[in-house]
């Protein structure tokens, strides 16, 4: 029996288009913006001006505080404008747009493919040149990786995980970088091992990625103390509590995070920066994208600069198709909907969803529940969806905070669960929003 | 490029599962039984079957026509399973305009004067049955005997059903081993060759049908099986006690409406708790008070009693029994 995290979960069509897609390498578009808030935290401060040139990898904004994130350019150009952009959740947001001139990297940038194996760096001076680089999590959820690394006084790690599982739908990032970038991975994870004091780290992948699950169990065995997992496949298996319980039964507790329980996530893409980052010099900025859907002539994984339009991305999978209703940013699951095709791949852009028009409206949702209990049985987190939508609609939120709302990782299986098709989720983020705001308030 | 992109929140997919599909699935798990009731009890079966799914799905349409004035959803399955379920209830003699009567209270009473479908308390093919159950208690408690009424309708052959059997039995002092040679066998009784209500004779049948449901995932196992366990326990250990004055736990479990309430009734999403701590209790509930009726009580049988109950404290199981959340038994440790 393969591990996984026991308590609910759903099992969306796989759809993992393009899978056997070997990584490409975007061919650099004229411009690219580049937001400074790419990360949760405090946007990061410019230090460019209008008119500066800039080459690849140099820092053009400053990390603003602990919970932040360096920003480097992904391109060598001019500094064209300093305005705001529409970002693709169509807010104008900060950005740094740079016209391209050449590929001008900056000096002691190793751009080679040779794999530099030997870790010569202290874990203190690892930690620094991780912040340097401007790391996040690269999973989607973008939180600050130094941060995720500075352990507090007192508590332990003893286990680091890799988090390889890609439980979302279509994308397969993930996947490809596991294939084509298996050693890169494996000093990654020592980095990573050395930097958090940890003797083990555990790799969990799930069980449709075989070919990967192989790979590295392969690879791992020049590695000391790194064991690759096959895990059964089940959404949201990727997120951090769910992972962390699937493959070392602990329990991170409510409001706590998983430094808790001794142990700290990691995504393979945001392993494979920290790889790049300190072996080879080069700061965040560059990703690998997926671009799919149904309808896309060439379904593949990209190498994308940070900045680039998510339209070049869609012309080298072919172009737009004919009919297209709704574009996601990031898996079905938890992804968000973008307004304009012309906003930038940032650090989080997991990968870009094409849905057709007749998939991309809901269905009609139903006069009323029928109290079936499948969004119950769907939570991860052990909620019961049906009354935290209830309880939203009738604007209880005092009610709501008892029930656990805040527990609650949006993760969208009980909405995706329901057969009267309710938008369970939209109430539950409504309620969860004014429970938070409640919580603010009484802090203050 | 412009074209103009649906915004909305996640998730962007859908499982597909529908309330009319589960309601459709739950009619499909009764079809075994059906045809088996159709072979046992004929044009008796056929009549009371087609009257009380036609009257139930003709209510709920007029009522939410005109009376509630909305778009009438009898497309979604419920009033259909609900037809079925009151006519699975019914003997099979029963005359057609008191298997209309059911289907008013169940529709009308039962499902429309509380909302409709989702907010109905109690489960309305029950609240039906045991309204006529109490208003026509003699039409109600005449069993067609099987197989030999099947050409017949209101003047079937009858006879008294193996709880009533034991239960008037054991009420004049006679002891298991006088009584059991005039009850079937276990596996007549499995085969549903007695008296009974149309639908709930035969075990096999409703078995196939409880596979069926678990197999689409339509219910889970967590409250049929607790109801099972709670009355083979309870009547278990009666009958270990005197097993002269009590029947066996195999009898009364291929008895009556047993198998037709755990597996059809009580699962029923709108009136049954909504995970598997509340569904135990819920359970375990069902099937003391079951037995309770069923040993002690005035009645031959409980099941029905023992589910509208249970109904009952739905409400309140839900609101105090919460499933177990993730990170709740684990202290922060710092
Ligand atoms: S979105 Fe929230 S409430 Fe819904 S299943 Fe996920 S964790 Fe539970
Ligand atoms: S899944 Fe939908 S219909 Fe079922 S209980 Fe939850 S909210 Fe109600």
């Amino acid at each position: 029996m393969l591990k996984t995290f026991p308590k609910g979960g759903v099992h969306p069509a796989e759809k993992k288009l393009s899978a056997s897609r070997p990584i490409e390498v975007l061919p650099l578009p004229e411009q690219v913006s580049i937001p400074i808030a790419q990360h949760i935290g405090t946007p990061a401060t410019p230090v460019v001006a209008k008119g500066d040139s800039v080459r690849v990898g140099q820092l053009i904004a400053k990390s603003n505080g602990f919970v932040s994130a360096n920003i480097h350019s992904s391109v060598s150009g001019v500094v064209e404008s300093l305005d705001p952009i529409l970002d693709s959740s169509g807010y104008k947001k900060p950005a740094i747009t740079i016209k391209i001139e050449g590929d001008e990297w900056m000096e002691g940038i190793d751009r080679t493919a040779d794999v530099k194996k030997e870790i010569s760096l202290s874990a203190e001076e690892l930690i620094v040149k991780i912040n340097e680089a401007g790391i996040v999590g690269l999973g989607g959820a973008t939180f600050p990786s130094h941060v995720k690394l500075a352990v507090p006084k007192g508590k332990k790690v003893d286990v680091l995980i890799i988090n390889g599982v890609e439980c979302e739908p279509y994308l397969t990032s993930d996947h490809r970088l596991m294939l084509e970038k298996a050693d890169e991975l494996m000093v990654g994870i020592m980095v990573l091992k050395k930097v958090l004091g940890a003797e083990r780290a555990l790799i969990g992948i799930e069980n449709n990625k075989r070919d990967a699950i192989a790979h590295l169990k392969n690879v791992s065995t020049g590695y000391p103390g790194i064991e690759v997992y096959p895990l059964r496949v089940k959404y949201p298996q990727g997120g951090e509590k769910q992972l962390i319980k699937a493959l070392i039964k602990r329990e991170v507790p409510s409001g706590g995070l998983p430094i808790d329980v001794g142990t700290v996530v990691h995504n393979v893409g945001t392993t494979l920066a920290v790889y790049e980052a300190v072996q080879k010099g080069k700061p965040l900025v560059e990703r690998i994208v997926t671009i799919t859907g149904k309808g896309v002539k060439n379904p593949g994984n990209y190498l994308v600069r940070i900045g680039t339009p998510i339209s070049k991305l869609i012309e080298a999978a072919g172009g737009l198709p004919e009919d297209v209703g709704k574009v996601v940013n990031g898996g079905p699951m938890m992804g968000k909907t973008i307004n304009s095709v012309e906003a930038p791949v940032t650090k989080g852009t997991s990968g870009v969803i094409l849905f057709p028009s007749k998939e991309s409206l809901r269905g009609e949702a139903q006069p009323s529940c029928i109290r079936c209990g499948k969004c119950v049985a769907a939570c991860p987190m052990g909620l019961e969806p049906y009354l935290l939508n209830q309880l939203a609609q009738r604007r209880l939120y005092d009610r709501m905070e008892p029930e656990r709302v805040v527990d609650c990782m949006e993760c969208g299986s009980c909405s995706f669960a329901c057969p009267a098709n309710l938008p369970l989720l939209d109430y539950i983020r409504l309620g969860k929003a004014e429970v938070f705001a409640m919580i603010r308030a009484r802090k203050s | 490029m412009n074209k103009l992109l649906v915004v909305s929140p996640s998730p962007h997919t859908h499982s597909g599962e529908s309330t009319s599909r589960l309601m459709y699935n739950v009619v499909l798990a009764l079809a075994p039984a059906l045809a088996v009731t159709l072979f046992y009890f004929g044009m008796g079966a056929l009549v009371v079957t087609l009257i009380s799914i036609t009257s139930c799905l003709l209510f709920e349409y007029l009522i939410q026509k005109f009376l509630l004035k909305v778009k009438p959803t009898i497309s979604d399955g419920s009033a259909l399973v609900t037809g079925l379920i009151l006519a699975f209830n019914l003997p099979s003699n029963l005359p057609w305009w008191i298997v209309v009567i059911g289907a008013i209270i169940a529709i009308g009473v039962g499902k429309m004067s509380f909302g409709g479908l989702g907010n109905n308390p109690f489960n309305p093919a029950l609240v039906g049955r045991v309204f006529l159950l109490i208003s026509f208690p003699v039409h109600m408690t005449s069993w067609p005997l099987p197989i030999e009424s099947r050409m017949s309708y209101i003047n079937a052959v009858t006879g008294a059903t193996p709880l009533a059997i034991v239960k008037e039995g054991l009420g004049k002092g006679d002891t298991m081993s006088v009584i059991s040679e005039q009850i079937p066998s276990h596996m007549q009784l499995f085969m549903g060759t007695m008296g009974g209500s149309l639908g709930e004779i035969a075990a096999f049948a409703l078995i196939i049908g409880f596979v069926w449901l678990l197999v689409t995932k339509v219910i889970t196992w967590h409250i049929p099986v607790s109801i099972f366990t709670t009355i083979v326990a309870f009547t278990g250990i009666l009958w270990l006690i005197n097993p002269q004055a009590n029947a066996d736990p195999l009898f009364h479990l291929l008895t009556g409406g047993v198998m037709l309430g755990a597996i059809f009734m009580a699962t029923d999403y709108v009136t049954s708790p909504m995970h598997p701590k509340g569904m135990w209790i819920f359970g375990v509930g069902i099937g003391l008070i079951t037995v309770i009726i069923r040993v002690w009580g005035a009645y031959p049988e409980g099941i029905s009693f023992a589910i509208l109950i249970m109904n009952a404290f739905v409400p309140l199981i839900n609101r105090y029994v919460k499933p177990k959340r993730f990170g709740e038994e684990v202290k922060k440790n710092g």
